[in-house]
């Protein structure tokens, strides 16, 4: 295939086209606005395949969830002012969790920068502290090598997402400059080589220890590096709790996987880590959501910590053994330094522990539908299509839930946000990846609560016919909170309670409104995507297989039990080995 | 709590400064000075930043500094071998006690009257961080007017 030649002397908004085209951007998610018109006039008629979202926000979490399933870098086109703005959320969702995102915001004329000028805003200055780097284009000559360094940084190193904020007489000014192949960007040398001593000193931790554990994050998804993981746990009977991040990572079927650690992680995966005496974090930053009370988390545990960020090394807990590097790498140059122990007795407590499952729930006397089993059983009709799945999640219980009781076996297969926790995240995303991976049976599974905050892409999911499954586990809740609340804040419900029923009287509503607002099902018809509502399992499971089966997308909401908890749950601040395993202890 | 001279080489570019200073205050760290001004090479700045803090947040400052795009090299100089100096002009009255003991001080410090007014004197120092705070001790007492200061700037010796 001959690259894409531009023609000669073109304007910016021509380069900004150009230069997504060279830099293999496929599709780009753009809304239009006074200070981008010229952006969009180039995309006009080109072979960009632009997607209108309708609102910024799921522009750029479609963007987020078509990078995270692919390994792409996600492109989006916004203007100035509330365009930029309505970025912010989305950007730092991207970055958070290292996903490789291109952003270009219109912006007024150079002039006008500064003026108060209609929809202008700093929107470099706005972005800077989630970004992992942004451009205020002063000249249309700086442009092509901009956008080039722009997807450079975004997918180099730890990725993230890049802004590139363009004035609109810069879009409009004409340049000869070509487009940039080679980038080099004199202060930014990404680590990429593990240092050798340092490798070798994980090795010889490795052949030494008796209760080695791996903790292996998104990192290891995006490097590229999950065979080498499943190479070193099997070759060496190492088992492996992953992140939130890391689901995937390893197939949670093998007898090694202890599944997720952390808060809402198994006894397997928690007791291993405060068991072990050496934890290696692959690709993962030790967050507080995994650690639990940090003065007493893996106690009797060497820290080992593979990272390509210096930064996330050290940061939370102490690290004997730290190895700056990417982790392909790190892995490459370790498995053959490693030699074969017994580690039978290991295996054997965590064989027991393993039989406590990643998560248990109780079944109801009251009959009512169980999100549990609604994840469940998501699983099971996802595997009878025989189709490759992908996951979708929006945050809070939902999300937990998801992440317990669906059986990840495939790196790029869950998508979620993780670190920042941005509720409105699992309808877009779920559409973005859908964009990028049209073979996948996509599953969004969702809350009442987070669904609303982005319903308006569903138009997105109808026009494309990206057949998204879109499921809500409606409780009539602000689910996560209301778990808290209960638990932690004597059930005092909060701006949690959804449904008219039970609310404080500072929340009362007007009398003769219906029970819940809206009818979803009727919502979702009206966007023209074909909709049903389960209330019990067997409903669940029939709507289920004839959506799986349809080419078009659906919206399924489940009513489920208002009272049901994530478990088991390590409290805020507690340690992991202080685990919340049911509702009664 | 220990401060920390940092001395930070960057890309000499609009909103690099903003993005460094951003990027310190943002994590909740302070700074106590902060000076910039062009290298050997005019197409790379040095920035010496003073800052308290333990190791183990020092080492974070570094390592988030270190990974900006931006950013060629931060070094702590604190622990290693390093020559620091700071300027201050000092602005004191001597109403109340005239020119003479202030004068006197000055010069056992050596520093320099620079400015001369009917009641005022203008006293340019230049020292160490140490040397500085133990002038300001002593010129304290007088009736000090205004103090600018110019911020550390440091070079290893290595």
């Amino acid at each position: 295939m001959t690259p894409y030649q531009p023609p000669q002397g073109r304007t910016g908004a021509q380069c900004v086209v150009d230069g997504l085209l060279n830099n293999g951007c496929e599709v780009v998610f753009g809304y239009p606005g006074g200070q981008a018109i010229d952006m969009f006039d180039k995309l006009y008629g080109s072979p960009l395949r632009l997607v209108l979202p309708r609102h910024e926000q799921g522009g750029i979490h479609m963007a987020d969830g078509y990078a995270r399933a692919t390994g792409r870098v996600g492109c989006a086109i916004v203007t100035s002012g509330p365009g930029a703005t309505n970025t912010v959320t989305g950007l730092a969702t991207a970055m958070m969790d290292g996903v490789p995102l291109v952003v270009i915001a219109g912006q007024v004329s150079l002039g006008l920068i500064g003026t108060d000028a209609f929809q202008e805003a700093d929107n470099t200055g706005i972005t800077r502290s989630v970004t992992k780097h942004n451009y205020l284009v002063r000249s249309v000559d700086e442009l092509p090598r901009v956008i080039a360094e722009a997807f450079f940084i975004a997918s180099t190193g730890k990725p993230g997402p890049v802004l590139i904020d363009i004035p609109k007489n810069v879009q409009q000014a004409i340049t000869f400059q070509p487009d940039v192949q080679d980038v080099a960007i004199r202060a930014y040398h990404p680590t990429i080589q593990p240092p050798p001593a340092q490798v070798a000193r994980l090795a010889d931790a490795i052949n030494k220890a008796h209760r080695p554990v791996l903790y292996v994050g998104g990192g290891a998804v995006i490097s590229g590096s999950c065979p080498l993981v499943k190479a070193l746990a099997e070759g060496f009977d190492i088992p492996v709790c992953t992140t939130l991040m890391g689901l995937g990572a390893f197939p949670e079927t093998s007898p090694l996987a202890l599944w997720m650690v952390g808060m809402h992680g198994s006894v397997a995966a928690n007791n291993a880590i405060q068991q072990a005496d050496l934890v290696i974090g692959a690709g993962a930053r030790y967050d507080d959501r995994v650690t639990g009370r940090i003065a007493d988390f893996a106690q009797g545990a060497k820290i080992a910590h593979i990272d390509v960020d210096a930064s996330a090394i050290g940061k939370n807990v102490h690290t004997q053994i730290p190895v700056c590097g990417d982790l392909r790498q790190t892995l490459e140059m370790l498995l053959p330094q490693l030699v074969k122990a017994d580690r039978s007795d290991w295996l054997a407590q965590i064989a027991k522990w393993r039989e406590a499952k990643p998560a248990t729930y109780h079944p109801r006397e009251d009959g009512k539908l169980q999100p549990q089993a609604v994840i469940e059983a998501i699983d099971r009709s996802a595997r009878a299509t025989g189709r490759p799945v992908v996951l979708a999640t929006d945050v809070g219980q939902n999300q937990m839930w998801a992440a317990q009781f669906f059986r990840h076996t495939e790196p790029r297969g869950f998508i979620t946000s993780g670190g920042m926790g941005t509720m409105g995240f699992g309808v877009p995303s779920a559409i973005g990846a859908q964009l990028g991976r049209p073979d996948a049976l996509v599953v969004s599974v969702n809350g009442d609560g987070g669904f609303q905050m982005n319903i308006q892409e569903l138009v997105v999911a109808v026009e494309h016919r990206l057949p998204v499954k879109f499921i809500i586990l409606n409780n009539y809740r602000l689910g996560m909170v209301r778990q808290w609340q209960d638990l932690f804040y004597g059930g005092r419900h909060s701006a949690t309670i959804l449904s008219q029923d039970g609310r404080p009287d500072n929340e009362r509503i007007v009398a003769d409104e219906p029970r819940y607002l809206p009818d979803f099902v009727g919502v979702a018809q009206a966007y023209g995507l074909k909709a049903a509502r389960a209330t019990t399992l067997a409903e669940t499971e029939a709507i289920l297989a004839e959506a799986f089966a349809d080419p078009n997308p659906w919206v399924i909401e489940c009513i489920v039990a208002e009272d049901e908890n994530v478990l088991p749950m390590v409290a805020p601040g507690a340690a992991l080995s202080e685990m919340i395993l049911d509702r009664d202890n | 709590m220990q401060k920390h001279i940092l001395n930070v080489l960057v890309e000499n570019r609009p909103g690099v400064l903003a993005r460094i200073v951003g990027l310190i205050t943002g994590r909740g760290y302070n700074i106590e000075t902060l000076n910039v001004g062009p290298s050997n090479d005019p197409t790379i700045s040095k920035m010496t930043i003073v800052i308290p803090g333990d190791e183990t947040v020092i080492a974070q400052v570094v390592a988030q500094l270190a990974k900006q795009i931006n950013v060629f090299r931060v070094d702590d100089v604190t622990a290693r071998p390093h020559i620091d100096r700071e300027a201050i002009l000092l602005k004191v009255s001597t109403r109340a006690t005239g020119r003479a003991p202030i004068i006197e001080v000055a010069m056992l410090f050596g520093a320099k009257v620079v400015g001369v007014q009917p009641d005022a004197l203008t006293i340019q120092m230049l020292g160490s961080q140490m040397q500085v705070e133990q002038f300001l001790t002593l010129v304290r007492p007088f009736d000090v007017l205004d103090i600018s200061r110019s911020g550390s700037v440091a070079m290893i010796q290595e």
